[in-house]
């Protein structure tokens, strides 16, 4: 696991080059080369891994599978998308634009520790080293009061859930005596169930849950994300989220598996909660970006599908779900941080001041709202089939599509301001160039995982 | 590779269009769609030896495959869709439209979705094809439709999006039940449904239904129909209403009775039903309504019902007739809607009460709207005629007696269809002379457009038997 070691020492880096360098965009342009170089030692890591068996690494607190490596490959893909998209925004957001760039290394290293973890107490620093970061990234407007609230916020919430994660950890202990995720599956038996091992793993699930924002622990998500600076709320809202998933399928996959029974159900209402409540309040937002929090709340909802399947389709659907999901999401932020105005009014007429910004927008959309050939449908499609195929959740499966639906009504409405109603949105900054080569490239990316998905599987 | 081009020419054309300024888009378009029916009408010539088929890996771990096939059904709607397509080009060759560009580039890609519906022959693949021919149309009415379109398009889109979303769940489970690895070729799924026990087939027959009954539409699935043709502009209702609805009956024929046989021999009488009350209903509205374009799309609800009835009567004769029928309908409301359209262009109203006179001041356009309306009504020697006479046959010939019955409800129809109908000939072509906007009888191209959907009507109601032959084979198949 090289990467784990790289990406801390370029965090280290970045930091220093904020009092050696005092151009910000030169900073930016280090930034990115070093995450290029980050996904190219991922990929280093990811060759020298023999595929089907799982290597042991630092006395076994890490245990790499192939999978984890696609997935650490593809988070840092999207990593780099997002710098090139965003970096010029990220410049804008405050002075310590390094420490930005910094921070993000550190909740990278983060994502690896969480989609390598064999053992509880990696799972817990994981998760701070994920969120850490994230309190400071969404405070880092200190002169806007709602960032400074965002930032609060998260920190409660998210210290509160990380007590109740320590919480269910110890309890687990207790149950099985180890913290290994792989010597608990043979101690874990639904036959002789450890009441202390149902209780743990319910701790764990809600405290997971919070991470996720999944309803009813989703109250922190619309405050944060519409508070934060835009380009950080599009990163907490993609990576960030996709890696909570996959830690918590690692865990409810490899060790809970064959308690299933117990806590589906209650996975099952949560799932149905978080869909219903994601979609349902998203209609009512009057600012897209809010929408685009409530939005994200409702994607979690599918991907908790990912979750509830417990077989082997769930893998490829939450890896599939992750890519399609972050790749729209960075691109409709992206598309988002250059208008002045947030409201739905503020698109209006969007498609005639810059066609090329509105039709990868909607793209974009379509991709979030599963329209077929798009990155979106496919994952949808994934993890669908999971519960399908599982057999026992016809109910949520249907559910689910009606959400669905709904989805397109708010995802709709932009693309409605943005091409049937008439205005002149104000800009932030003029669209260069590279803009929108770099727009078309994500465009691609969304067609390209709608297209041929197996390019983005083929490898686990 | 010929049936990829079917897809391909529209489709890249279309992207192309995109880019085109001015009105050299139009000449594009028409050229393209020339094309397409030209190999449409090669695909279906070739149908008489042996159907072309298609087929190359798309996502195989999803066990789908990219594969088309046009048999006769298909091919047939194929060459619908091409005809249409043209006539719509050529009609509105000389219309002033925003955006030319825009415009027939949508108008191309949603000839390309359909195309696609027409010949997948692979579950996953038409699913994809069902959606890509709605979006196009949904920007098309919201961009250049009426005064209340974008709320009415938005209605009619997040509708048919909920039907699709059930079908998808439908197929799904359906590839799951295939055998061995889950597959959705026609063949395995068909397999997989047949061999379903009845109760399961009852529900996953509600599942796939919704999405077909919607865009057909069925009563009471239909409240999204007249408000959105009457919201379009009269090219893209073209496109709904002879080959849209198309899809939702072609899709019962293909991807549902075959299918779910236990599943539609439960709900059949239901369906029949339901397709009674809206032929009633369709045709009472329709007798009272003054605007053209609202007493057409009730019209059409009241043809495609019947339509609906006889596919679900389980006869071979009357299936047979369907899908003669569905290529007759196409034609005739083609030549309604462009009617309709030279008549607001003429005078500047569809307000039936605010016409009249067309027959003295500009009688090649009556002759043509009086040859139309009677192919609409069925009357021997016209198109019309040959599927409805099959169709009526079919349910009384079918097995079940109180089929008879319901027929004789949905004859009915029939005949309040020639009551609204002739009563819009008699209220535009004959009466008081209202003086037109832009005194001009029908022009070069309008001429042409009409003289091929006139031809078309008269020939194939001399001589069906082209069109019997195309289909004769399928009818058998999906009946069993």
């Amino acid at each position: 696991m090289k990467a784990i070691i790289a990406t801390t020492i370029f965090g280290i880096i970045m930091m220093f080059a904020s009092f050696m360098v005092n151009n910000k965009s030169a900073v930016s342009t280090i930034a990115v080369c070093l995450f290029a170089i980050l996904l190219g030692i991922n990929i280093w890591d990811m060759v020298g891994t023999p595929a089907n068996s799982p290597q042991l690494f630092y006395s076994g607190m890490l245990r790499v599978e192939h999978y984890s490596l696609w997935f650490n490959i593809l988070m840092s893909g999207c990593t780099l998308l997002y710098v090139l998209l965003m970096g010029k925004e990220i410049q804008k957001v405050g002075s310590h634009v390094a420490e930005y760039y910094a921070l993000i290394f550190f909740i990278l290293c983060g994502v690896y520790v969480l989609s390598t973890y064999n053992n509880l107490l990696m799972l817990f620093i994981g998760i701070e080293i994920l969120s850490i970061p994230q309190y400071i990234l969404a405070g880092s407007d200190k002169r806007n009061l709602k960032s400074s609230e965002a930032s609060l916020k998260y920190f409660l919430m998210g210290a509160f859930s990380t007590g109740i994660l320590l919480m269910g950890i110890t309890l687990l202990y207790g149950a099985a005596r180890t913290f290994n995720i792989m010597d608990m599956v043979s101690i874990l038996h639904s036959d002789a169930l450890n009441p202390l091992a149902l209780a743990g793993i319910m701790f764990i699930m809600i405290a997971l849950s919070f991470k996720v924002s999944a309803a009813p622990m989703h109250m922190w998500t619309p405050d944060v994300y519409d508070g934060a600076p835009t380009p950080f709320t599009a990163y907490m809202a993609t990576i960030v989220k996709a890696a909570a998933f996959f830690a918590f399928l690692r865990l409810f996959q490899v060790s809970f598996n064959s308690l299933s029974d117990h806590w589906t159900i209650i996975l099952a209402v949560i799932t149905a909660a978080t869909l219903l409540v994601g979609n349902v309040t998203a209609v009512f937002q009057q600012s897209v970006k809010r929408m685009l929090a409530y939005s994200s709340i409702a994607q979690a909802g599918f991907m908790l599908f990912a979750i509830l399947a417990v077989n082997a389709i769930a893998w490829q659907g939450i890896i599939i779900y992750a890519v399609a999901y972050s790749v729209a999401t960075i691109g409709i932020f992206s598309v988002l941080v250059k208008l002045k105005d947030y409201t739905y009014d503020g698109f209006n007429g969007l498609a005639q001041k810059e066609p090329l910004l509105a039709f990868t927008a909607s793209i974009f959309l379509f991709s979030l709202a599963g329209i077929p050939l798009t990155g979106g449908f496919i994952a949808k499609y994934y993890v669908l089939l999971a519960v399908v195929q599982q057999g026992h959740l016809l109910w949520l499966v249907i559910f689910a599509l009606l959400m669905a639906a709904i989805s397109v009504y708010y995802y709709f409405r932009v693309i409605i301001a943005m091409y049937f109603k008439t205005g002149s949105p104000e800009m932030n900054s003029p669209v260069t160039m590279g803009d929108k080569f770099m727009l078309i490239v994500t465009c691609i990316l969304v067609l390209l995982l709608g297209i041929f998905p197996q390019l983005f599987l083929n490898n686990i | 590779m010929v049936l990829i081009l079917l897809i391909l020419i529209p489709l890249l054309t279309g992207i192309i269009s995109f880019t085109v300024k001015g009105d050299g888009a139009k000449a594009l378009a028409l050229v393209s769609s020339i094309c397409t029916m030209a190999l449409s009408a090669y695909v279906s010539g070739s149908n008489y030896t042996a159907p072309i088929t298609y087929s190359h890996d798309w996502i195989p771990i999803l066990g789908t495959q990219f594969s088309l096939v046009a048999d006769g059904m298909s091919s047939m709607l194929c060459l619908l869709t091409g005809i249409v397509v043209t006539v719509v080009m050529i009609v509105s060759v000389n219309k002033k439209v925003e955006r030319p560009g825009a415009f027939c580039g949508f108008l191309l890609l949603s000839q390309a979705g359909l195309m696609g519906v027409f010949l997948a022959y692979d579950a996953l693949v038409f699913y994809v094809f069902w959606e890509l021919a709605l979006i196009p149309v949904y920007f098309l009415c919201s961009m250049w439709g009426g005064e209340k379109r974008i709320p009415v398009t938005f209605k009619f889109f997040i509708y048919t999006f909920v039907g699709s979303l059930m079908m998808l769940a439908g197929l799904i489970y359906l590839s799951m039940q295939t055998q061995g690895l889950s597959s959705y070729s026609w063949n395995d799924i068909t397999r997989a449904g047949a061999s379903l026990p009845p109760e399961k087939q009852q529900w996953l027959f509600w599942l796939i239904f919704i999405a077909f009954a919607i865009k057909m539409p069925i009563f009471p699935f239909h409240t999204w129909q007249p408000d959105t043709y009457e919201q379009s502009p009269t090219p893209v209702t073209i496109i709904l209403s002879a080959l849209m609805v198309k899809m939702g009956l072609y899709a019962i024929l293909r991807w549902l009775i075959p299918v779910l046989p236990a599943g539609v021999a439960y709900w059949s009488d239901t369906v029949i039903v339901l397709s009674v009350i809206g032929i009633v209903y369709a045709s009472c509205i329709a007798m009272v309504q003054t605007d053209m374009k609202r007493l057409i799309a009730y019209s059409s609800i009241a043809h495609m019902g019947l339509m609906a009835a006889v596919a679900f009567s389980g006869s071979s004769v009357g299936m047979h007739g369907v899908m003669v029928q569905m290529f007759n309908h196409g034609i005739t409301i083609t030549g309604m809607w462009v009617m309709v359209s030279i008549i607001e262009d003429r005078w500047g109203t569809r307000d039936m009460t605010k016409l009249g006179g067309m027959a003295s001041i500009a009688p090649q356009m009556a002759i043509a709207l009086v040859i139309i309306s009677l192919a609409s009504i069925a009357l021997p020697l016209t198109n019309g005629f040959v599927g409805e006479f099959m169709l009526f046959n079919g349910l009384f010939s079918g097995t079940e007696a109180n089929h008879a019955t319901l027929m004789v409800i949905a004859g009915l129809g029939i005949i309040l269809g020639a009551v609204y109908t002739l009563n819009m000939i008699q209220k535009t072509a004959y009466g008081n002379v209202v003086k037109m906007i832009t005194t001009k009888d029908l022009s070069v191209n309008e001429i042409l457009g009409l003289a091929i959907i006139i031809s078309l009507i008269l020939f194939l109601g001399v001589y069906p038997k082209p069109l019997l032959d195309l289909t004769s084979g399928i009818a058998g198949m999906i009946v069993k």
